[in-house]
């Protein structure tokens, strides 16, 4: 029997709402990579340019929600299609959080360069690049299992979402004893903590949109368990 | 093909179906059914058209036997008994197991005689008595208000929705144990269709109801079990919830989900 509807509309309905999710997933995911690069560099303009894209990730979340509602009213989807549109709307209100994290980001590489902070001190800035390598190589397999419904790479999401954390419980064990080496620094390490919990947020969001896809192509809603228990739902 | 359904441990069938096979003749049209329909609740059958489900309903009060050429084998256990060898008179069955169809089938006579006709079949009312009946059925069908001061006016004189529901009304005013229900709705429109779905909930309450329906949605929105056909067997039986959230069938997922064919 064939994967494909009677209703050849539907069908490019579903598709095109999967593709608009993707481009969404595509854009934040920039955002993030462009939020951390203003972070390394001290670049006030990437920072303006990541404030400037939240509008256009905001504006497609509201788009897609509206063509989400249309399909239901429309077309009543049951199983499966039901689960992805349900999977859908999920998706985007956690990429839109994506988004909001690396707009928090690139507020407070704003907020060290115009306070003056960044050029009066050296902040351990680097010592973010490893967890938000994870984080958004997290968040770009977790796309890449929704693109292709893959719940193998989705067990892997939520597999190696451990590793975000403890990196991030090693980064403020870092910030917390360069506060106290140098008091001065306080207010700019907080600063430092809020960015490794964002990206650690990130991380978070990506575990979110694994479980989504394990629940779109298995039925299965497999949040609040362990990954060893998902593991053996999924397999 | 696994046709071994069981219902939750909580439901207590009403009919049990075990083994049916039916034919038209040389045409197997029902093969080897088993299933439980639980009492007071609501089971659907869908499936696409010739997939019979409409013959499985047509076995239940044996209406199947008005044609010579059509023969079930197996049981339909009625509380136990099988309707398919009572020795029975076939219509004190029907009124257990009444039945209402797809096109509203008013007798031509008065509102309140085509309630009364079928009452005085199996009981000798005195006429206050018959006429609580009569208001009492309308009452159920959601139709009194509508034909509380017309009730000696022809019931064809009723729009579909009405006439359907005074089916409904005569299909309950013998007060059967079950109600089948073949399409009621398919020749309505959505607010007599919305009044027919109202009343299935409410009758469900002191009936097993049993409903074929070409309108999935119909099916999802108003019944607690549904069963999907297809070519005479019964590919999948389940709570409604699961089968249209979460079927255990590619096949179902398939017609449900409009990918058939």
């Amino acid at each position: 029997m064939s994967d494909k509807h009677l209703s050849t509309q539907f069908d490019a309905e579903l598709s095109g709402i999967s593709t608009r999710v993707l481009e969404m997933g595509g854009l934040v995911e920039s955002q993030v990579a462009q939020a951390i690069y203003a972070l390394s560099n001290f670049s006030g303009e990437t920072a303006s340019q990541v404030l400037a894209q939240e509008e256009k990730v905001n504006t497609m979340e509201v788009e897609i929600d509206r063509d989400l509602s249309t399909i239901i009213a429309r077309r009543q989807p049951t199983a499966r299609d039901l689960r992805l549109l349900i999977a859908v709307s999920k998706t985007i209100a956690n990429l839109e959080r994506v988004g909001d994290e690396a707009a928090r980001i690139a507020r407070t590489v704003q907020r060290l360069i115009n306070t003056g902070v960044s050029s009066r001190m050296r902040l351990p800035v680097a010592d973010l690049a490893f967890e938000s390598e994870l984080a958004i190589a997290q968040l770009r397999k977790a796309l890449d299992a929704f693109a292709r419904l893959d719940t193998e790479k989705a067990l892997e999401v939520l597999k190696q979402d451990d590793q975000i954390d403890q990196e991030f419980d090693g980064l403020l064990r870092k910030l917390i004893t360069y506060m106290m080496e140098d008091p001065r620094t306080i207010s700019a390490s907080i600063d430092l903590v809020f960015v490794a919990k964002a990206i650690e947020r990130v991380g978070d969001h990506a575990k979110n949109l694994a479980e989504v896809i394990i629940y779109v192509v298995k039925g299965t809603d497999v949040r609040h368990n362990s990954v060893a228990a998902v593991e053996t739902m999924v397999r | 093909m696994d046709t071994k359904v069981n219902l939750p441990v909580t439901e207590k069938p009403k009919l049990s179906v075990r083994n049916l096979n039916f034919y038209y003749s040389n045409f197997h049209a029902l093969k080897n059914i088993n299933l439980d329909i639980p009492e007071n609740k609501v089971t659907a059958f869908i499936g696409p058209s010739g997939c019979g489900k409409s013959t499985l309903l047509r076995t239940f009060n044996r209406m199947f036997e008005l044609y010579p050429e059509q023969r079930a084998e197996g049981e339909i256990l009625l509380d136990g008994d099988n309707i398919l060898t009572s020795k029975d008179d076939v219509s004190l069955i029907r009124a257990k197991v009444g039945m209402v169809f797809q096109k509203p089938t008013p007798f031509p006579m008065s509102i309140y005689d085509n309630i009364a006709f079928g009452v005085k079949l199996f009981e000798t009312l005195p006429r206050v008595e018959m006429d609580e009946r009569v208001e009492w059925a309308l009452k159920k069908a959601a139709l009194w208000t509508e034909v509380k001061d017309k009730l000696n006016q022809s019931g064809s004189g009723l729009s579909g929705g009405q006439q359907q529901r005074l089916c409904i009304a005569r299909g309950i005013a013998i007060k059967p144990e079950v109600l089948l229900l073949d399409e009621p709705c398919s020749a309505l429109d959505p607010i007599s269709t919305g009044k027919i779905e109202e009343l299935i909930h409410e009758l469900k309450n002191d009936y097993t109801v049993v409903i074929v329906t070409h309108n999935m949605q119909q099916a999802a929105r108003c019944s607690d079990y549904t069963a999907y056909m297809y070519l005479g067997d019964l590919i999948e039986f389940g709570p409604t919830s699961d089968l249209f959230m979460k079927p255990k069938k590619k096949d179902t997922e398939d017609y449900i989900t409009g990918r058939f064919g």
